[in-house]
């Protein structure tokens, strides 16, 4: 795909980072170290009761996991934002966020007191103080998407974290297909093993892109997004 | 844990504090003090019921489909599964299960979502999130569209495959098949009985189910 980038920065381990992504860009996360987990959510910008559906997603397309050529479904039958590039090839719809119970009794405690900005950090603080600068609160924050992270389930229904599945330099591009108020956190997933408290950094970056076309993959991949795309765009008339 | 536990339950019936039937395509609303057990019987078979639960005294702290099903290491939920609230709160525990398989990854039917799914002339059919919009406007607290949350659907199989498929498959259940909660604090109980007549999750036939509630001192 063509396209100009327009901005980049860093955004390190446990970090919260929110954007107003615009229709007709693209945002790309890089894992820079490997084993990153990037925690995802979305709003339509324009209309915040409007936001990501995790169901509404994974029933649409018949997928417990996401990659490229998938859509993220919004809960008004429109997408959000479609996953255009994608090295990992798994990305993981069902575990959800650290909350700071969680974190304090896996890593310990450690206070800004203590550590200054090496704290240990947790995703649902983040997203919620995230969300509060938009004049949002916990009942606006619904379920989540872990990209970067695989968790398979068995069939007995057991769900498996699946270690090293993102490398140095993966990425995944998500372009939006409405002004999409974008909320990341870099916390590591909830399911990830080890004691070490080490969220992993991550290369965004913003670009302009051209809009889907009748061939678009993503509006491809199923009867289903080729009606919720159409959607979208009559969103626009 | 096992994909499905069965158990059933010692309560019977002519005990129950209530006895409600809830037609499909209804909403049904109802608080469940701490201790109280509540039981939904398939009265018909293979019929879907789109439940969410909320902390009767927050309701911004609610069920969590994904807290509860990584705290519990399974997507499924049957007998012993916490439900979890966004708070990590245990709001309920499921006692008892004649089912054996209920889901919570699938969330509820609604007119904007079936266009995408089926047809865009399907957007006049009957739809989970307007009984749930019906249900919380006329129970008048506060609840609006931003509270409704991924739900569980109990009765409703939702097989996802070790390569990360996910589909809507004809149910497991059957007529008289119920699923037992204990409520372990005081909650709010927001039911939409399914009425959606596009895929296999109520058999193409959307039925009614009944509500029974027993008081904690009977069991």
């Amino acid at each position: 795909m063509e396209s100009t980038t327009l901005w980049t920065e860093t955004v390190p381990g446990g970090a919260t980072w929110s954007h107003v992504l615009k229709r007709g860009t693209a945002l790309r996360m890089t894992d820079v170290e490997g084993g990153a987990n990037v925690a995802a959510y979305f709003l339509n910008f324009e209309i915040p009761a409007e936001r990501f559906n995790l169901p509404d997603t994974l029933k649409a397309q018949h997928t417990a996991r996401l990659t490229k050529g998938h859509a993220l479904y919004s809960d008004m039958g429109r997408i959000l934002c479609s996953i255009t590039e994608d090295t990992v090839g798994w990305h993981d719809p069902l575990c959800g966020i650290s909350n700071g119970a969680q974190v304090e009794k896996k890593y310990g405690k450690l206070s800004y007191q203590q550590a200054r900005n090496e704290w240990h950090q947790n995703a649902r603080d983040g997203f919620l103080i995230e969300l509060g600068k938009y004049g949002m609160g916990s009942r606006d924050l619904h379920a989540t998407v872990n990209f970067f992270s695989k968790v398979t389930v068995d069939d007995t229904g057991d769900l498996r974290y699946s270690a090293n599945n993102s490398k140095p330099g993966d990425y995944v591009e998500l372009r939006a297909e409405m002004n999409v108020l974008v909320v990341l956190n870099t916390c590591q997933h909830p399911l990830a093993p080890g004691a070490a408290y080490a969220p992993r950094p991550v290369e965004i970056s913003i670009s302009k892109v051209s809009p889907p076309r009748t061939n678009d993959p993503c509006r491809m991949l199923c009867s289903e997004n080729t009606r919720g795309f159409l959607l979208t765009e009559l969103f626009f008339l | 844990m096992a994909t499905s536990i069965l158990q059933s339950s010692q309560l019977m019936p002519h005990d129950a504090l209530h006895s409600f039937v809830v037609e499909a395509g209804d909403p049904f609303l109802l608080e469940l003090d701490k201790g109280q057990v509540v039981r939904i019987v398939d009265l018909e078979g293979n019929q879907a019921v789109d439940t969410l639960f909320y902390n009767a005294h927050d309701y911004a702290d609610r069920y969590s489909a994904q807290d509860t099903i990584r705290e519990q290491g399974n997507v499924y939920l049957t007998t012993g599964t916490q439900l979890i609230s966004t708070n990590g709160n245990v709001l309920l525990t499921i006692t008892a299960d004649t089912c054996g398989r209920h889901d919570t990854l699938g969330g509820a039917c609604a007119t904007e979502s079936n266009m995408v799914r089926y047809d865009l002339s399907k957007g006049h059919m009957h739809a989970c999130r307007q009984s749930f919009m019906k249900g919380i406007q006329q129970w008048g607290r506060g609840l609006e569209k931003r509270d409704i949350t991924s739900n569980i659907n109990f009765f409703m199989n939702v097989p996802i495959t070790p390569e990360g498929g996910l589909t809507f498959e004809d149910g497991v259940s059957d007529a008289g098949k119920y699923v037992e909660l204990r409520a372990e604090m005081d909650v709010l109980m927001v039911v939409s009985n399914c009425p959606q007549l596009n895929n296999p999750c109520n058999g193409y036939n959307p039925t009614p189910v009944q509500i029974l509630i027993w008081d904690s001192n009977v069991h």
